[in-house]
């Protein structure tokens, strides 16, 4: 009798998020590989019966360019992303509690500056009559018709520097907890900072790690701003191309299929890491066990 | 024995490249001259520019009242979550519950948008504030739900059973126990959802309508179509305002646990 009534108030307290996550984030999924099967209709709406048309008219070279550039662009990103904030976060980690404080806080600030004025802020420095620019002309680097915009190595750059942040914060986590002394073991018993770093500290913050390559590889994956204002025509993202088909040809089912698109390739990475950290979560278990 | 260097020369450097771009933004927004190369001495004048401009007005009465009225929505929907997952956390239903309320975390923005833009088409809800303020909502409520549940974990439910124990109604028990020694928490979801909420630019992108700008939108529209240095200045008041209220919020938290 009194189950009854604890389990009427669990439903009671968990229905209005049920529901409204329900409805606003369950159906529309739902509905964007339902639509990707409708035609368009002329008006910019969604058509009457079912097609393939829409799936089969993504296998066409400049797609796959699309998808490929998108793959790798992320990819490059985060691996940039993770080789900065191994370093970045272990520091922190070590360092003394009034400087960890600090140097957190420096890296979490940017966390709340609006995303669009830091993107900003790299396009007017990249700009043709930009500091950068002007920096790099002065020392002779480049030429007064070389433009640092709108090329895939500006989409990284500025990726780099939005993500950076987000990667930083969860290898710091997990350094925080890791046993410096099993670094300095190591390099008792001969081994040099680098050898040390690599396989005692690395293996030591795997599911940090794990969980940092996910906070930027996902998103990125995902990217529409950055490419689109400092990326141009040659750094052009599976977002933009989302963006274009709802906004300049107003063709919702192939905007629908794209987006499918980008949430199976989003869904790889997730489960992946999810296996690798159920088996690393088993490995650890072993080695608590182990005498 | 002594430790490398290396990784506090990183560190530096990526501290430098991580705040230089904005010092420059800032330092520019006094700057007269139209491109960042040229420094022609100190002005206010894009400043001056910026509160000249009715459109940035509208933009900011729309970004607010969107803001305040998805902080609100997003603080109750997200606490009773948290309370929920945290009082049956091992049930069937909150696991269903928790993995609903964790994928707006994951899930790209461009999808989120995109999707909810299907179905406010599919109905037939037109776009505008109502839709804006509808997809802010649902992702607002899981930050909220993800800082709250945060604090929770913390509490001792046993403070409630001495309240019922000793006379109190649910409610009061709630009211007088429950919800103080979750304040820290429900606030800083607040913030939290407010910040996000000012700030979000895709989401809105796609689910905005004609007459609904909101700031990110209007700023966005900026920097594609012109008007540049006029950024700058608008760019940095957005900064002074976040850090005053990071601080602020900081200077609190660490008051209330020195209390």
């Amino acid at each position: 009798m009194a189950n009854k009534g604890r389990r009427r108030t669990e439903w009671l307290i968990s229905l209005p998020t049920l529901a409204w996550l329900g409805l606003f984030v369950v159906i529309p999924t739902l509905l964007v590989f339902v639509i990707a099967f409708r035609p368009a209709n002329p008006y910019g709406g969604i058509g009457a019966g079912w097609t393939l048309d829409t799936i089969r008219a993504l296998w066409t070279p400049s797609y796959l360019a699309i998808a490929w550039r998108t793959l790798w662009i992320s990819l490059l990103t985060t691996v940039i992303c993770l080789v900065l904030a191994l370093p970045a976060g272990y520091t922190i980690a070590r360092a003394s509690e009034r400087w960890r404080n600090r140097l957190l806080m420096l890296v979490i600030i940017p966390f709340w500056t609006s995303f669009l004025v830091r993107v900003f802020a790299w396009k007017s420095l990249l700009h043709p009559e930009g500091l950068i620019k002007k920096l790099l002309e002065a020392v002779g680097l480049v030429g007064p018709e070389t433009t640092l915009l709108y090329h895939p190595a500006a989409v990284v750059l500025v990726m780099v520097y939005t993500f950076l942040p987000f990667t930083i914060l969860p290898i710091y986590a997990a350094a925080e907890k890791f046993d410096f002394r099993l670094v300095e073991a190591a390099r008792d018993l001969g081994a040099r900072p680098f050898q040390s770093f690599r396989k005692v500290f690395l293996p030591g913050i795997r599911r940090g790690v794990l969980t940092a390559f996910l906070v930027v590889f996902i998103p990125a994956l995902g990217s529409y701003i950055i490419p689109d204002l400092v990326g141009g025509p040659s750094g052009e993202m599976l977002g933009n191309k989302i963006a274009q088909r709802v906004f300049t040809d107003r063709n919702l089912p192939h905007a629908s299929a794209l987006s499918a698109v980008l949430v199976l390739a989003v869904l790889a990475p997730l489960i992946a890491v999810l296996v690798l950290q159920r088996k690393g979560k088993k490995s650890e278990i072993i080695m608590g066990e182990a005498p | 024995m002594r430790r490398s260097r290396f990784p506090i020369a990183i560190t530096a450097l990526v501290l430098g490249f991580l705040y230089l771009p904005i010092l420059l933004l800032v330092v520019n927004s006094f700057n007269p001259a139209r491109f960042s190369s040229r420094w022609e001495g100190f002005s206010l004048g894009w400043y001056a520019k910026l509160f000249q401009s009715p459109e940035i007005w509208q933009a900011v009465k729309n970004t607010l009242i969107i803001a305040v009225s998805v902080t609100t929505v997003s603080v109750v929907l997200g606490t009773t979550a948290a309370y929920a997952l945290h009082r049956w956390g091992s049930s069937r239903l909150q696991s269903v519950h928790y993995t609903l309320i964790y994928q707006p975390l994951v899930v790209p923005e461009i999808l989120m948008g995109i999707s909810l833009l299907m179905a406010f088409v599919a109905v037939g809800v037109p776009l505008g504030l109502f839709t804006i303020f509808l997809a802010h909502v649902t992702f607002c409520v899981s930050y909220v739900a993800m800082t709250v549940l945060g604090r929770l974990q913390d509490f001792d439910f046993s403070v409630i059973e001495a309240a019922r124990d000793l006379g109190a109604s649910p409610w009061q028990s709630t009211r007088k126990i429950l919800l103080p020694m979750l304040m820290p928490g429900i606030v800083a979801g607040a913030l939290l959802a407010f910040t996000l909420s000012v700030d979000d630019f895709v989401i809105t992108f796609f689910v905005a309508g004609p007459g609904s700008t909101t700031l990110p939108l209007r700023i966005y529209s900026m920097i594609k179509y012109g008007a540049p240095p006029m950024i700058n200045a608008l760019s940095t008041l957005l900064l002074a305002v976040t850090l005053t209220a990071v601080l602020v919020s900081q200077r609190l938290a660490s008051r209330r646990s020195g209390a």
